[in-house]
């Protein structure tokens, strides 16, 4: 097996790590954002993964013949803990696409080294330009 | 503002593309049903209030991105998009209290019903998930309305 | 009752999507002033049923712990509860407030309904005997905060939101992760199941690994010292009302759930013997009182200087937890209401300058406390209580931190205890000596603030002093929960 078996487990780390670099690396606050999506569905891998049982279904309730086995199911658990992960994920996406909104509307722009920028010439003009 | 504009210019593009508009004309009417149907099935397969809502969302959202943010404010005002949200969660929570008043603990679908716990299961259960899938369309919705044609009033 | 535990945390959450609909300003102030001291009733019962000892268990959905989720209040968490519930019984009357936040009249019910949901989150947290549900809770009351954040003012606000929702989401996906990991191992997810059965897989590299993420991602969200560089924008670009309540709550919150993981569910024996986390907590908790403290002398923004002193407060905190003993634990403990009725109060002080001047520049603090006699009495009390003057609560917590590194062997950390408390007496003097020996500024507003802020400033200032003399309810279950922590879990 490629990776000895833990092939899912590098996917996690590599995905994970795109994200984190994006995250710090990226000036545009819209890739930043992408960054902590990427970040944010590797762990969703990472869960799904944990509930994979070899060779099993998926977890649907049927009605069984009598003297037929109980099909082997995956653990449905770490999905439905990823449902909840991932609405939790569109709305930190959602809520920071809002602020990226409002910041651009209140700076003209969305580079966070031109943020800084002004940001740090506003603060310059009010300690210069009297106290009131 | 620029990007009011970009989404006027959007639309009248839009308007010259029939393709697109006969093609969303007639899914969207599906794609409603689809959102229902995974709503409902969730009893017995892969389904629910999450997913549903978020079709039902991707419905609507379509609508606008087709006919204009104008046309799916008069389906859905944005208003009435900020009730339904309330609602779903209180609907949700509702069952709650309904499962408490009725002698069990905080969302024990069991108590709803006194003669059969197995009915009050299946009436939380669908209850609940009906809440959730109304919330989720409406703010799926909600989302929509912050972020397209913004300009015009704020 | 029997359904207190849920009703704390269903109160909240029906409550918000109910303010929504009621829509009216002044109804659904109200409305939401009423739903949280209704939650400071519950938890103050929940309190009183906690006290004898022992826990209560509330079954969700009637499914029995560990599969379904189970709420589970002990001395701990009841003890956190009412901090939460009191802070947000206090501070959320005073609303938005009119100078000083972003809110539009019409929308103003938002505000209220965020309010109401981060106190859920943060509630939630502290209640749940769920793993799992602890991540759920803990965005839920992220997401609230990086909202209200957002609502401050100036347009610096937004940044400040901004960053926050990174560092808390990348803190909050570390928790994710942690809890993977230790559903890995054991299979189950509620915590008392979790500290049963982790003692078998101890030793493997899954539990380390859960162990750090877990630090790490609740470090983020406790602004512990190399942890911290979102705090000082946030807390100062809210809305005062905001600072107010996060400032005393959020991080506090944070903390408790750092206590709980460590004592509840990975066990003393592992987290301070097999691991040593004390010996790394120790350096981090000095170096975050005396940098916080050293870059709160040098802030020019009242707020600004606050949301520092709170990066050395949150020092003190995991100094207590460092020792990994009870007397520590207790001084950490105690200092989550000793701090929160200080800051809370020191914070809402700010409010009512911000009210009258619109500045919480300290330059623009010339000489007022002669208009405002009453906010910078406030403001005097409350600064003593950061330094820990006795009579003070802040005294309180240094006594029990400074016992705690006495009987563990360490005086030069009770002197570094003492040496911090010197450098917080320098930026509160500032504050003071800018109020009392300037000169007024010629645009001096005419009086004191409103009743409206005032009154909940000297509810958590008059608190803050009455604890620091009367410390039963706050030293005595502090103590009594945190031996109730080291003991285990009954």
């Amino acid at each position: 097996m490629i990776g000895g078996g833990l092939l899912h487990y590098w996917v996690v780390i590599a995905l994970m790590m795109t994200g984190l670099y994006t995250m710090i690396a990226r000036q545009n606050l819209v890739k930043k954002i992408m960054g902590l999506n990427i970040f944010q569905v590797s762990v969703i891998l990472f869960y799904v993964s944990l509930g994979k049982v070899a060779g099993g279904t998926a977890p649907i309730l049927k009605e069984l013949a009598p003297g037929e086995p109980a099909p082997l199911y995956s653990n449905p658990l770490p999905h439905v803990l990823m449902l909840t992960a991932i609405v939790v994920g569109v709305a930190v996406t959602a809520l920071g696409l809002a602020l990226v909104v409002r910041i651009r509307a209140a700076y003209g722009t969305v580079e966070e080294d031109a943020l800084r920028k002004l940001d740090e010439e506003e603060r310059a003009e009010r300690s210069t330009g009297g106290g009131a | 503002m620029s990007d009011s504009d970009s989404m006027q210019r959007w639309h009248l593009r839009m308007r010259e593309k029939p393709v697109l508009r006969i093609v969303a004309k007639r899914f969207i009417p599906f794609v409603l049903l689809f959102a229902l149907y995974v709503q409902f099935h969730g009893d017995y397969g892969p389904g629910g209030g999450f997913q549903a809502g978020v079709i039902f969302a991707a419905g609507l959202i379509l609508y606008a991105m087709i006919f204009g943010r104008e046309a799916l404010e008069k389906v859905a005002p944005p208003r009435a998009v900020e009730i339904a949200a309330a609602l779903g969660v209180l609907l949700y929570t509702g069952v709650g209290v309904a499962t408490m008043l009725g002698g069990g603990n905080f969302l024990a679908y069991g108590a709803l019903d006194s003669h059969d716990p197995m009915h009050g299961q299946h009436l939380g259960i669908l209850l609940v998930e009906a809440g959730v899938g109304i919330t989720v369309a409406a703010v799926m919705t909600a989302v929509y309305f912050c972020y397209a044609g913004r300009g015009a009033g704020e | 009752m029997t359904h207190l535990p849920v009703l704390q945390i269903a109160l909240p959450l029906i409550a918000a999507p109910l303010c929504v609909l009621l829509r009216h300003a002044r109804a659904v102030q109200i409305f939401a002033v009423l739903v949280a001291w209704a939650c400071l009733g519950i938890a103050l019962a929940l309190l009183g049923a906690a006290l004898p000892g022992g826990a209560i268990s509330y079954e969700l959905g009637g499914w029995p712990a560990p599969l379904g989720i189970e709420y589970r209040v002990d001395l701990a968490n009841a003890f956190v509860l009412v901090v939460v519930s009191a802070l947000g019984a206090v501070v959320l009357p005073i609303g938005p407030g009119r100078r000083g936040h972003a809110v539009p009249p019409r929308r103003e019910y938002l505000f209220y309904a965020s309010f109401l949901l981060c106190m859920a989150g943060l509630m939630g947290v502290a209640i749940t005997g769920d793993i799992f549900n602890v991540f759920v809770f803990l965005e839920i009351s992220s997401l609230a905060a990086y909202t209200l954040i957002a609502l401050g003012r100036q347009r610096q606000a937004l940044r400040a939101a901004f960053s926050y929702l990174m560092m808390g989401t990348i803190g909050g996906t570390f928790v994710l992760i942690g809890i993977g990991f230790l559903y890995q191992m054991t299979g189950t997810l509620n915590m008392a199941d979790l500290q049963r059965l982790l003692p078998a897989v101890q030793q493997s590299r899954s539990v380390h690994a859960a162990f750090a993420f877990l630090t790490v991602g609740i470090g983020i969200k406790l602004a512990v010292f190399p942890l911290h560089q979102w705090l000082p924008n946030a807390y100062s670009f809210a809305p005062p009302a905001v600072s107010a309540f996060l400032a005393s709550t959020a991080t506090k919150v944070a903390y408790y759930l750092l206590v709980r993981l460590a004592f509840g569910v990975f066990g003393t024996a592992y987290v301070f013997g097999a691991l040593g986390l004390g010996a790394l907590l120790l350096p981090l908790a000095l170096l975050a009182m005396f940098v916080g403290a050293l870059a709160a002398i040098y802030q020019s923004d009242l707020k600004r200087l606050l949301a520092y002193s709170s990066v050395s407060q949150i020092g003190y905190m995991i100094l207590g937890l460092s020792f990994g003993t009870a007397t520590g634990l207790t001084g950490g403990l105690v200092h989550i209401a000793n701090h929160a009725l200080t800051k809370g109060g020191l914070f809402l002080a700010v409010a009512c300058i911000v009210a009258q001047t619109g500045s919480s520049a300290l330059s623009d603090l010339r000489g007022l406390s002669r208009r405002m006699p009453w906010t910078f009495a406030a403001i005097a009390i409350g600064g003593l209580g950061l330094i820990g003057a006795p009579g003070t609560a802040g005294f309180v917590s240094k006594w029990y931190l400074v016992l705690a590194a006495l009987s563990a062997g360490r005086p030069e950390v009770a002197f570094a205890v003492l040496l911090s408390s010197l450098l917080a007496g320098i930026y509160v003097w500032r504050v003071l000596e800018a109020a009392w020996f300037r000169d007024p500024v010629q645009s001096a507003p005419r009086g004191e603030a409103p009743l409206r802020i005032l009154i909940p400033t000297w509810v958590l200032i008059g608190a803050s002093l009455y604890f620091g003399v009367f410390t039963e309810w706050t030293a005595g279950i502090a103590e009594a929960a945190a031996r109730q922590l080291l003991e285990g879990a009954p």
